[in-house]
């Protein structure tokens, strides 16, 4: 299985308990991992209220997950 | 220019980064840390950044308001970290010919800032309670999500 590293920041970083992880998974795009990772961690904010971005990039939910990717879930944004 | 800044914020010093002797208008916005939201008493925030995309991506919103309006010089500044009440969390800075175009622009950078930027805030309320804003789901208080 790829090797993803994740970052979480905000709600989903208290959620979690950390700041990084890297995670072997079967999830094929983030929105898969999202919810692999939701239903092991309790997240309670639901897939369609994240964003994903990939190796820096906001990237679409339905993008295809490679070996060694950053991904990072990006919950509501709140700046200002 | 957009940046993320973990120190506070001079609106003196980055103000002289808009001199230009074309300008004949400078307008700018400051967003203040309040001492309440949707009725709850706050008494401190926390701001925290996806640095690297919230950086990217605050670049494009200048691009996309140098391209828009007919500016001179341009510059959005936020704070991430613990800030009290009354202390400066944003800064925008505009200069241009005419002042039109500086309303607009400074308008136009908050506005897709606050929507679009990875950055995140989380209330400190008097009570003791704290929320991330916008995160809340069914069930929680308001538009806010509670942790006790």
């Amino acid at each position: 299985m790829p090797s993803i590293s994740i970052r979480y920041f905000a709600i989903l970083r208290e959620q979690r308990g950390l700041g990084r992880e890297q995670l072997a998974t079967a999830a094929a795009t983030p929105e898969a991992l999202y919810e692999e990772l939701r239903a092991r961690h309790g997240f309670t904010l639901p897939a369609d209220r994240v964003r994903a971005a990939i190796n820096g990039e906001f990237a679409p939910s339905t993008a295809v997950l490679r070996e060694g990717d950053e991904v990072v879930f990006i919950p509501p944004v709140a700046g200002g | 220019m957009f940046q993320i800044s973990s120190s506070p914020l001079d609106p003196a010093a980055l103000r002289r980064a808009l001199l230009d002797p074309r300008a004949g208008a400078c307008a700018t916005f400051e967003g203040w840390v309040r001492d309440h939201n949707e009725s709850r008493s706050v008494r401190a925030l926390e701001y925290e950044a996806f640095g690297e995309l919230a950086e990217r991506e605050g670049a494009r919103i200048v691009a996309e308001a140098r391209a828009k309006f007919d500016l001179l010089a341009i510059a959005c500044i936020h704070r991430v970290g613990a800030l009290a009440l009354g202390e400066l969390a944003v800064w925008v800075g505009v200069s241009a010919a005419h002042r039109g175009a500086a309303f607009d622009a400074c308008r136009y950078v908050i506005d897709e800032t606050k929507a679009r930027v990875p950055i995140w805030k989380k209330e400190h309320y008097a009570d003791g309670a704290t929320a991330w804003i916008n995160c809340a789901t069914r069930g929680d208080h308001a538009s806010i999500a509670i942790s006790p």
